[in-house]
């Protein structure tokens, strides 16, 4: 119970924070409408290529950018705890009896929020555009659980690699580093069998594919459940690893200090 | 009895090989106000943060509220209030909002901790602030917000760390107001690192002198200045009596170290309060007249010297060349 209220306490803080940044939130808005604009119109004749079995690319590439959004905002979670770790807020958590599952908890449910709501966006953009979900309410639901569970892990990843580092520059470094590999290496873009069979293995690895895949096949006409459920507890799995390696890097901090 | 906190032999370095800490040990009675005083880089932070659950010691062992802060770390939380040495106000936040965190991770909830919020708020001279962005406060009025944050739960034991470093002289003469009547308050322990001699001088009942991670001497400001064995006492004589005068108060047991210079009579004595009378008086039954006297009592930068070696200020300076 304690552990719950604490989290609250934090994601309410967090969340207030954003609020009270007005040209984050519209930039953080923004942002995937151009994703899916700009991608949707550059790579538009794709589905022209044999072997591309899908008749609107925006519908395609919807669910890849809702999954890319929201690693690409979660993934930056921890240049907020590093803020924290420097204004001396955190030393002063540490020194309170919060739990300390809550200062991460926190941070991460907060971006889910974020991710929730961009994801509606870029649903309801792509919709107007004239794609269209054929697995419905449902599917899109999965689509965004996925998207939440993969930027919740980033979001913790982010926090644990900020509180080892803590320094702004390194955690830029080595989220720039990540990012748009793990993004390339996956069938956001492109159909599965359209990308080089070694590239395939590794997708099958990325966790950003587990997302796109379990949220491509909820959204469509005939949904693999087995494959979208087994992609989400891989996602499950990874989140909670994620999150006892955050968790114990306050350990780290606290050496430090 | 019972100590609010023990440290006994706290040691810890940090990578890089320095010794922050080097067998420190000292003990607060529950109730009072306790300063350690040193150079910055003299451990007192350290111990501070081994006290208070951040940092863990080499070896050694600690109690607060006779909790062990190794062992029992989270009931050492529970019964601590902590203002570090940088601010940990929420910057983002009203400071109303701050102050609501903090109570309400301490278990205040709902009506409580609004009202808590309200009565530090207006205690703290921060009520037409407490809605605004704490971004906007100035340094005093953080420093203050920090000390309310840490008062949320109405802690046994409180921690200070350097609270007034950086701040302008008038409000750092504010802040000692404030920590004095904070002293005074029923049953609270205030432990205060300092490098100001003045602020333990002025705000600790018992003050302990850290030097290189260790405690090189302890007492209250008043017995370790008397362990320098005397004020100096300053007379200015009405006219040329040297004979006369020396005679009369090489006698005397509250003084010694009777000096005569043209007409300023020199002595030193261990208690210089209490000497003047008697050395008035003897001066007058020998027909001696007195224009002025003048008392000087050790400072606790003399108590430094004497136990460390160096001044404060060389001490201070060679700090700053070492962290270079």
């Amino acid at each position: 119970m304690t552990l719950v209220r604490h989290t609250l306490y934090m994601t309410l803080r967090h969340l207030r924070e954003l609020w009270r940044q007005p040209w984050f939130v519209a930039v953080t808005l923004v942002q995937p409408v151009i994703w899916l604009l700009l991608f949707g119109a550059l790579f538009k004749r794709v589905i022209e290529i044999p072997g591309f079995h899908s008749n609107s690319y925006i519908a395609f590439l919807a669910p890849g950018v809702v999954v890319m959004t929201a690693m690409f905002n979660a993934a930056w979670s921890g240049m907020a705890l590093i803020d924290d770790l420097n204004r001396g807020v955190t030393a002063r958590f540490l020194v309170s009896p919060v739990r300390r599952e809550a200062l991460i908890a926190g941070r991460i449910l907060k971006e889910a929020v974020v991710v929730v709501i961009q994801s509606l966006i870029i649903v309801a953009l792509a919709l107007i555009v004239g794609a269209s979900f054929p697995g419905g309410v449902g599917g899109v639901a999965v689509l965004f659980a996925v998207s939440a569970l993969l930027g919740s892990t980033f979001g913790a990843l982010s926090n644990g690699f900020a509180l080892i580092m803590r320094q702004e520059e390194a955690l830029i470094g080595a989220t720039q580093f990540i990012l748009l590999p793990l993004t390339f290496l996956s069938t956001t873009f492109l159909a599965a069998n359209l990308i080089p069979k070694w590239m395939q293995h590794v997708a099958d690895f990325n966790p950003v594919n587990w997302a796109v895949v379990a949220g491509r096949t909820a959204t469509s006409a005939n949904p693999d459940w087995g494959l979208a459920a087994s992609r989400a507890a891989f996602l499950a799995g990874l989140l909670a690893l994620c999150l006892a390696f955050a968790t114990n890097a306050f350990r780290s901090y606290q050496r430090s200090v | 009895m019972e100590y609010a906190i023990e440290a006994d032999g706290l040691v810890k370095s940090y990578p890089k090989g320095v010794t922050a800490l080097d067998g420190l040990s000292f003990a607060v009675a529950p109730g009072s106000v306790f300063a350690l005083l040193g150079p910055n880089g003299a451990g007192k932070s350290t111990a501070v943060k081994i006290l208070t659950t951040l940092a863990k010691p080499d070896a050694g062992r600690a109690t607060v509220a006779g909790i062990d802060v190794i062992a029992d770390p989270d009931r050492v939380r529970r019964t601590i209030g902590v203002v570090a040495q940088g601010s940990g106000v929420d910057i983002q936040a009203t400071g109303r909002e701050n102050l609501r965190l903090q109570g309400q991770i301490h278990g205040i909830r709902g009506r409580d901790v609004e009202a808590r919020a309200q009565e530090l708020l207006e205690r703290f001279g921060l009520a037409d602030a407490g809605d605004r962005i704490a971004k906007g406060y100035s340094g005093g009025m953080q420093r203050r917000m920090d000390i309310a944050m840490a008062l949320a739960h109405d802690p046994a034991v409180l921690f200070l760390d350097e609270p007034t470093t950086g701040l302008d002289p008038e409000v750092r003469a504010d802040m000692w107001s404030e920590i004095g009547r904070l002293a005074r308050e029923r049953g609270k322990t205030v432990l205060l690192t300092t490098h100001y001699l003045e602020e333990a001088d002025q705000l600790a009942e018992h003050v302990a002198i850290v030097d290189r991670g260790k405690i090189v001497a302890e007492g209250t400001p008043e017995e370790l200045k008397r362990e320098l064995r005397g004020d100096a006492i300053h007379v200015d004589l009405d006219g040329e009596y040297n004979g006369t005068v020396t005679r009369a108060l090489t006698e005397l047991e509250a003084v010694r170290d009777v000096t005569v210079e043209g007409r300023t009579l020199r002595a030193r004595a261990d208690d210089g309060g209490r000497a003047v009378p008697v050395v008035l008086q003897t001066l007058e039954s020998h027909g001696v007249r007195v224009a002025s006297v003048r008392v000087a009592r050790p400072s606790l930068d003399d108590v430094y010297l004497k136990y460390t070696g160096r001044t404060f200020d060389a001490a201070e300076a060679e700090q700053t060349e070492a962290t270079r």
